[in-house]
């Protein structure tokens, strides 16, 4: 818990120091958001053309696209700081995080807290009290539950994925953007209902990389939509065990990845 | 001066080399933008599905993943995003070197960009249409003619994207750190120049809206000459028009620029 602590201290005055530049903070958080809004955009000009898309209504892939985001965008805000990780290695800083009485992940999260990353997840999250606002969800204690746990079950999910796929660092020096088709993909990704994706696509960035379980299984939950391809409407309850597995694999994954680092020597 | 056009010649083989030893980034850039072509064939398959294969704009399902590849392949060649040399050297001071060298620096640094365009063609454009021709449904041209025409549309769409990224960077004469304004025309260009979706598919407002900006031509126009929607000579001709406004506003601001320089120190 004394590691807890730490990293909490050191959030705190990253913040503090980014706020110091109110401006440029100012500016970054609205790109943020931005960014994030122009996969709304395209979600519009889609649904401009047709009335559904894989089976599935505007408001359906707005709830997809509001999970989606809000679990990327808070993923991105506590673990997204990973991307540094190649230029650790790459300039031998990872040394330090290695000699120092922390976990070397807690160290590499604290390392670059960057709060304009809620730009995204306030885009989304504005995008899921509209369509919460709208949609005609049967409301009980338990889906009150789900709505909770599916973002944070969401972030957990992406935080595994960003930290899995940046292990790819310690055997390959230039990998950050093969780490940002599964981290960045996945999002754009879980936005949309995965029956508009052949299969083996599905299979691979659904199921194995478990993007399924961030918006679509939730959201089919939520609405008590039954499911096109077939999948009980239970599976969106699997969302907070899924992302204990995925946050188990990813953790181990890092251990391995790390003990194969032998520093880059000089 | 950089008296024989050789010297500008040497700079843009300089640049092809340059990017050519970092063979991993490409290979690791390539695989992503792959995985993204994967997703956004899915979802527009998904489109034309919904439609009953009804076209939109003249695109039907056929061209439009033809344009998907194209685009993805496109992208590292036109280059929207790239760390932006200028502007750090702007920051720096180290520009007052590059601008007592006896070259016109805006054409030195276009030629270093067409040498980096050039290897990207190479590693990056061909390999990607060569998987789009291969494993999905794809129009070929059916005049020969449109090689030639794409060829030169490229290139004109480098000379585009150049310039507004060369005037991006030259802000940071007046705002000293041109990150902000770098960062909202990343999270914005891939909208507007129809990276996403075909500019086709978006309401007839905002295509004409966009038509009044450069943005088309760098993207959608060298993707329409191939597969050959709307009048060739019109698309150049658009694109061209475009090449001599960016030109000369990067002229005229870099002029402005340099009346700003103070060079501090002895």
């Amino acid at each position: 818990m004394a590691e807890a602590s730490v990293y909490v201290r050191l959030t705190r005055a990253q913040i503090r120091g980014q706020l110091a530049y109110r401006g440029s903070f100012v500016m970054n958080c609205l790109a943020q958001a931005i960014a994030q809004a122009a996969d709304l955009v395209v979600i519009a000009v889609v649904f401009s053309r047709v009335a559904a898309l894989g089976g599935f209504d505007i408001h359906s892939v707005l709830l997809f696209y509001a999970f989606s985001g809000l679990s990327f965008g808070l993923a991105d805000m506590f673990v997204g700081s990973i991307e540094r990780l190649p230029t650790y290695i790459r300039t031998g800083t990872f040394d330090v995080v290695l000699v120092r009485p922390l976990g070397t992940l807690m160290q590499l999260f604290a390392s670059d807290f960057q709060l304009r990353r809620i730009g995204r997840a306030l885009t989304a999250f504005g995008t899921l009290v509209y369509v919460l606002s709208t949609a005609d969800v049967h409301w009980s204690p338990a889906k009150i539950l789900l709505l909770v746990l599916t973002p944070l079950a969401g972030a957990a999910i992406f935080g595994s994925i960003f930290v899995a796929a940046n292990s790819v660092s310690f055997w390959f020096i230039d990998a950050r953007e093969l780490a940002n088709s599964v981290t960045y993909g996945g999002s754009y990704l879980t936005s949309y209902p995965i029956t508009v994706f052949n299969e083996w696509l599905r299979a691979l960035l659904a199921y194995v990389v478990p993007g399924a379980f961030v918006a679509y299984y939730p959201a089919l939950t939520l609405l008590d939509h039954a499911d096109p391809l077939g999948a009980p409407l239970w599976l969106g309850w699997l969302d907070t065990p899924v992302a204990l597995l995925a946050a188990t694999a990813a953790a181990l994954i890092w251990r391995t990845a790390v003990r194969h680092y032998r520093g880059t020597g000089s | 001066m950089c008296a024989v056009i050789g010297c500008y010649l040497r700079i843009t083989l300089a640049g092809f080399h340059r990017y050519s030893t970092y063979r991993q980034a490409v290979l690791a850039g390539t695989a992503t933008n792959i995985v993204f072509g994967l997703i956004k064939v899915g979802i527009l398959s998904g489109v034309f599905l919904a439609r009953d294969g009804a076209s939109i704009g003249g695109y039907d399902l056929k061209t439009t993943i033809t344009y998907v590849w194209l685009g993805q392949g496109l992208l590292g060649v036109v280059d929207f995003w790239s760390e932006d040399y200028l502007a750090e050297r702007i920051r720096t001071g180290d520009v007052v070197v590059d601008l007592s060298r006896p070259w016109n620096l805006q054409a030195a640094l276009l030629a270093t960009d067409l040498g980096r365009a050039g290897y990207s063609a190479i590693a990056r454009f061909v390999p990607q249409l060569l998987l789009g021709a291969l494993f999905f449904p794809f129009r070929w041209p059916d005049d020969p003619m449109v090689a030639p025409a794409f060829v030169l549309s490229t290139v004109l769409a480098v000379l585009v994207s150049f310039h507004i990224r060369f005037l991006l960077g030259l802000t940071a004469f007046w705002l000293l750190d041109s990150r902000g304004v770098r960062g909202f025309y990343g999270v914005t260009s891939g909208l507007l120049a129809g990276l996403e979706i075909p500019l086709t598919f978006y309401p007839q407002w905002a295509q004409t809206a966009l038509s009044f900006t450069p943005f088309p031509s760098l993207l959608q126009v060298p993707i329409n000459v191939f597969v050959q929607v709307g009048d060739p000579v019109l698309l150049l001709t658009q694109q061209l028009a475009w090449v001599a406004v960016m030109v000369a506003a990067g002229r005229l601001v870099l002029q402005r620029a340099m009346h700003k320089v103070v060079v501090q120190g002895g």
